[in-house]
């Protein structure tokens, strides 16, 4: 039902994402996609990546303080008014998005894929499914 | 069962320990007198000779020594034994300005000895225990003190000096120790690096720990505890005085017997100088009356500390001092408020942060800012930003009822306040003034 998202906590500095993203790059990460959240002293990076145990493996032994926190992984056919229509779902269902990015669907070009951190991913994920919309799971990212 | 090094003297009656600092401080008076020419000149400038102090009621007469008085007369001016006598010399790490030297003669040497041994045995040490002294060696005193001391219990001793926690960490392992020795700031250290390396409390053979040299909260104290998974005790001491061992906690570990059969403690008032009544809260000023070498008569530690001469549940008659609840040179005076990095430790440790931190002062545009630097823990940290920030608020408000003044809270990445193996630096003063 949903997808894991690793979230590193990163001091506000010159240099703390680059040394972060080194860290993934020697160790032949590839990211699925990616975001970043700030205040002015510190920032949480979250990313869905190709290997999730891997990943949070290497931050830590780097030195990152990360967690994984589930979120909700949404195809949107690529067209005008695509995530309005997520969005009045989770609306009507009176869903609360805490934070969401977007990313491009790899080799599908069809649609536009979107993390949502929402409060009760299992509650969104089915309100989003009555209307049609999909859904994507872990196996399918790891796909792309 | 309480053990102690020295019975007939740690639980001797109160009016067996005042017989013995009347006659010591009488002695140790004439002998200063007599050797040590800068002292009869203070005492002249105050009208006195030996005649005028006949018994420890008359010690609020003699002038105060300060530390400045130390660098003065530095390096020989205090020495009151020939050097041919002295057999070894300690001395302070001069963070504060010039280095203090310390002299010893054997006699000293032994009796210093016999304090840390004291303080071993308060802890629950005996000649079956492997004590690891995990203090510098060298001229700072905390490895030498209590590794004499541990050789008059009868423990097998393990000098591994401070440095290279990994192998500290091994011996501790490998060697069943069971006491460790060293600043509370290495024993949080050291805890923190077991736990990385996935050991947990059970799997370290340590039961006691004798931690000093430096300020450390109630809260630091069960941080230790569990972590470790050992009773944590306190020793305090000045190497002007001898090193550690000056006092100790005992199993009550509701303050440290300071060992009175050679230090005569008082309180007083910093700015007037006068003697406060048991009880009250003021500086912390000492006389050595066995001290053959290097003795020094009212010295002024510059700890505010408090005296109680409560019954104690361990037997032992000597004084209790509190924790000394900030010194007055480690006191920052903050756009005009007093602040003491102990209270900030405090705030933090009740919020749950660890005892990792640091203390930035700096000056902008003519006002003061402290900004507190406290690492992230894995803990601590989740993914809800507002969450991360609320919690940084509620220190921000912790703080400011603590010590009546807004600081900062910066979140920094772990391990990016440096370690130390030592004591630990905890304020950066940037101000120009």
């Amino acid at each position: 039902m949903s997808i894991k998202q690793i979230s590193v906590f990163l001091e506000n500095k010159p240099g703390a994402l680059y040394a972060m993203t080194g860290v993934l790059a020697q160790n032949k990460i590839d990211m699925r996609a990616f975001s970043l959240a700030e205040t002015s002293d510190f920032g949480i990076a979250r990313m869905i990546v190709d290997d999730v145990y891997k990943t949070t493996t290497v931050l830590k032994d780097a030195g990152f303080i990360n967690n994984i926190t589930p979120v909700l992984g949404v195809a949107i056919p690529d067209v005008p008014g695509g995530l309005n229509k997520v969005l009045q779902a989770l609306t009507d269902a009176k869903v609360n998005v805490e934070y969401m990015y977007a990313f491009l669907g790899g080799r599908d070009a069809e649609h536009a894929y979107m993390i949502f951190r929402v409060e009760d991913n299992a509650a969104a994920a089915s309100v989003l499914a009555q209307r049609g919309i999909k859904v994507v799971e872990q196996e399918e990212i790891d796909k792309l | 069962m309480e053990r102690y090094y020295q019975p007939e003297i740690e639980c001797a009656s109160r009016e067996q320990i005042k017989a013995w600092q009347d006659e010591r401080l009488v002695k140790q008076v004439r002998h200063v007198w007599d050797n040590v020419p800068y002292y009869r000149k203070k005492m002249e400038e105050k009208g006195l000779t030996p005649d005028d102090i006949r018994s420890s009621d008359d010690l609020h007469k003699l002038p105060f020594v300060t530390k400045a008085d130390l660098r003065e007369a530095y390096p020989y001016g205090l020495v009151a034994k020939p050097l041919k006598e002295c057999v070894r010399i300690q001395s302070t790490s001069g963070t504060t300005g010039k280095r203090v030297v310390a002299f010893y003669t054997q006699h000293d040497i032994d009796l210093w000895e016999d304090c840390c041994a004291r303080a071993i045995m308060a802890a629950g040490g005996t000649d079956e225990d492997v004590c690891q002294v995990s203090y510098g060696y060298g001229l700072f005193t905390g490895g030498p003190g209590l590794n004499g001391g541990s050789h008059k219990v009868g423990c097998l001793t393990i000098p591994t000096s401070s440095g290279n926690t990994e192998r500290q960490i091994m011996f501790i392992k490998d060697l069943s120790a069971t006491i460790l020795c060293c600043t509370p700031s290495y024993a949080a250290y050291i805890g923190e690096t077991m736990k990385e390396m996935g050991l947990t409390p059970d799997q370290i053979p340590l039961k006691a720990g004798i931690f000093g040299a430096e300020a450390w909260s109630e809260e630091m104290r069960q941080d230790i505890q569990n972590t470790l998974g050992i009773k944590a005790y306190d020793i305090y001491g000045l190497t002007e005085l001898s090193g550690p061992g000056v006092s100790f906690e005992c199993s009550a570990q509701t303050g440290m017997h300071i060992n009175e059969d050679h230090f005569i403690a008082e309180i007083i008032d910093p700015d007037t100088g006068e003697v406060l009544p048991e009880g009250s809260k003021g500086e912390l000023v000492f006389t050595s009356i066995t001290k053959e070498a290097f003795p020094l008569l009212r010295y002024r530690t510059r700890d505010i500390c408090m005296l109680t001469r409560e019954k104690c549940s361990c037997g032992r008659t000597h004084v209790k001092m509190c924790k000394p609840m900030g010194r007055s040179d480690d006191m920052l005076i903050i756009r005009g408020v007093n602040v003491f990095p102990s209270q900030i430790e405090t705030v933090l440790l009740n919020h749950g942060y660890p005892a990792n931190y640091q203390i930035i002062v700096d000056r902008v545009k003519n006002t003061d800012t402290l900004d507190v630097q406290v690492e992230m823990t894995p803990e601590m940290f989740t993914d809800n930003m507002g969450e991360i920030a609320k919690r940084q608020k509620e220190l921000v408000d912790g703080l400011r009822s603590m010590l009546g003044l807004a600081a900062k809270v910066t979140l920094v990445a772990p391990k990016t306040i440096v370690r130390s193996e030592g004591k630990a630096v905890r304020v950066i003063d940037k101000r120009k003034i």
